[in-house]
């Protein structure tokens, strides 16, 4: 009786880390099919702007969930990628591919450094990570346009073109091949080392996590760099997609990439959560406003949405885990 | 040396009020003759909605909680009212502080009853309050904004050549924050509530209560500053409060006020609010480019923060 019993729970269990890891992709897949729905000539075109849109979102995410998963916030996240995007869009203006490449280093360099002040800033500051950061990012706003004043600058073609090309053809445009690459080799390498397990030990809870010998501090800090890391790629991506630098073009990627990770199933008291929801809540909410224009909508409700969404969700999640206490 | 030290540590107080006074000493080392009866004036004026905001930021961060729907709310209501003047200035009143009730109680069921986090709570309802005025505004270009002449006396007028209008309100919003803090049982609940949620609701306090009403009053004082704000500029757009964020959160964090909960209180945010209005006043003077003024702000605040924390604890 208990080994049936045991069994059972068992596969409820497997049965619910299935669903768990199946549900984003599925609702992108559902919400994919109800806007070729909405808008039948939903072809090609569209899903290379879905991507290019979604592009620089996804990385302002990965970049979010990374800290958020050590048990911070970032709300610079915005501000960096708009460093990296004006300091890459004036760098490369009359530049080489080649010399563009280089300078793609330089700013990957840049980013790491941005996020190791983060970090440094939070851990050896005590003050708490939504008031550094909030803070943070006012500075690197005002480094943003001390790089470029008013949009501007440029990238030579073929830079552009890793993003905004269709090299594998119409239905795989660059913009999906450089999300799933980039945010894989930032990614991969955490998850699956040592410094992905203290990451996820120092968020899920920091006292046991020091107490059993993992340095809390340096865990964050190292979060803190890699996601100044996917903030540069997002710059430059945003380069990419854009062709120019704006100074003040990355704001709207703080709130969202908070959007993206509460929608992707990141939990904000941290240590829980992956990179596959965040990524796809990036693209589900690049999507909703693009079918607000397919179904004739003001496409400015894009931000009554995302907000909306972001209630929602975490309203339900609220009220579940209300009558869950209840019982 | 260490004894005037140890007094500050123990009395923040009077070191926030020595910080105070070394800004408005640089202000005149910078520029001599700048300090005037006039500067202190205008000063003060421009403090008062920073103030205002900040003492709802005080009341939620007092429970250990962030409100970072203030400067959507306070842009939506400065535009609301400016766009429904014409109905006259009761209505417009009306419709821009209902704005604050609205958001307020949307953010108080959401961390109060549902348990959500502020900080993501908050965030949902000001992207969505902003995204809603967006479209709000697009359906309102016909009409002549226009900001009504009491809200501008309130926002930038004075009385006896020296007393700003707004004054009169921060004294009197300010005399109810610091009187309902200290005085009353819903003071003492916030504080409680702040320090240990768990220890209030097992002692019988209706905590969520105690939250609602707290997420209603923030929104409700940022619709306010809002209006004031408005009434200062004389001219509503949709980015009217959103440099208010930060110094919002700043002026109660450099104030003293805990983020964690259950410390501080708003006599510390009003001389924070003063602070980083000297300190913007002195990058004024200091004649650096709008990016660096901005870069060494942060950096002032993210200093002080630190400062604070280090001599406190």
């Amino acid at each position: 009786m208990t080994a049936t019993t045991s069994t059972s729970a068992s596969r409820t269990r497997v049965a619910g880390l299935a669903v768990r890891a199946l549900a984003m992709p599925l609702l992108l897949v559902v919400a994919l099919a109800l806007t070729k729905l909405a808008h039948p000539g939903f072809g090609a075109f569209d899903l290379q702007s879905l991507a290019l849109g979604a592009l620089p979102l996804a990385l302002a995410a990965a970049a979010q969930t990374i800290v958020v998963i050590s048990g911070g916030i970032d709300l610079s996240v915005g501000s960096q990628i708009a460093v990296a995007n004006v300091l890459s869009a004036s760098l490369m203006h009359h530049a080489s591919f080649p010399q563009s490449l280089f300078i793609s280093l330089l700013v990957l360099a840049a980013g790491a450094a941005l996020g190791l002040i983060n970090g440094l800033v939070v851990a050896a500051s005590r003050i708490p990570d939504v008031v550094a950061t909030l803070t943070a990012g006012f500075i690197w706003g005002g480094v943003a346009l001390l790089i470029l004043e008013r949009p501007g600058g440029g990238a030579p073609a073929a830079f552009l073109n890793l993003a905004s090309g269709e090299d594998f053809g119409p239905w795989l445009p660059n913009a999906l091949v450089v999300m799933i690459v980039a945010i894989a080799a930032i990614w991969l390498p955490i998850r699956y080392s040592r410094i992905g397990l203290l990451i996820y030990a120092a968020g899920s809870d920091p006292v046991a996590a020091f107490r059993s010998g993992v340095n809390v501090r340096n865990a964050r800090t190292i979060a803190y760099v890699f996601s100044g890391l996917a903030c540069a790629v997002g710059g430059m991506t945003l380069t990419m997609t854009t062709g120019i630098g704006a100074p003040l073009a990355g704001s709207y990627y703080t709130l969202s990439s908070v959007a993206a990770i509460v929608i992707g199933g990141v939990s904000l008291q941290g240590g829980r959560g992956g990179m596959v929801g965040p990524v796809i809540a990036a693209l589900l909410l690049t999507l909703a406003p693009m079918d607000l224009i397919f179904l004739g909508i003001d496409p400015n409700y894009g931000q009554v949405i995302q907000g909306s969404l972001i209630v929602l969700v975490v309203m339900v999640a609220g009220l579940f885990a209300y009558l869950q206490d209840r019982k | 040396m260490k004894a005037a030290f140890e007094f500050l540590r123990t009395h923040t107080f009077y070191a926030l009020i020595l910080l105070l006074a070394l800004f408005v000493l640089f202000v005149e080392i910078v520029r001599p003759g700048t300090v005037t009866p006039l500067w202190a004036s205008n000063a003060i004026m421009f403090a008062a909605p920073l103030a205002i905001m900040g003492g709802g930021q005080t009341l939620v961060m007092l429970t250990g909680g962030i409100d970072l729907s203030v400067s959507a709310v306070a842009t939506g209501s400065a535009y609301l009212l400016a766009t429904n003047a014409t109905r006259g200035d009761v209505y417009a009143l009306a419709i821009a502080l209902s704005l604050g009730v609205v958001v307020g109680a949307v953010n108080g069921i959401g961390v109060a009853l549902l348990r959500v986090q502020p900080l993501v709570m908050t965030l949902g309802t000001g992207l969505m309050t902003g995204g809603i005025m967006i479209v709000y505004s697009q359906q309102m270009m016909a009409s002549q904004p226009h900001v009504p002449e009491i809200i501008q006396t309130l926002g930038s007028g004075k009385v006896a050549m020296f007393v700003p209008v707004d004054l009169f309100l921060w004294i009197a919003i300010g005399g109810l924050i610091l009187f309902g803090l200290h005085r009353t049982g819903f003071g003492r609940l916030v504080y409680a509530v702040g320090d240990n949620r768990e220890a209030c609701h097992l002692s019988g306090v209706r905590v969520w209560r105690v939250l609602f009403v707290d997420y209603l009053l923030c929104s409700i004082l940022a619709a306010i500053t809002g209006l004031v704000l408005v009434g200062g500029t004389n001219a509503a757009d949709l980015s009217l409060a959103e440099s208010y964020l930060l110094p919002s959160v700043a002026c109660v964090v450099i104030g003293g006020t805990s983020i964690f909960g259950g410390r501080g209180g708003y006599a510390g945010t009003i001389v924070g609010a003063l602070i980083l209005t000297v300190l913007t006043s002195l990058l004024t003077l200091l004649d650096v480019s709008e990016p660096a003024k901005q870069i060494l702000f942060g950096a002032i605040i993210l200093g002080l923060a630190a400062a604070y924390a280090r001599l406190t604890e």
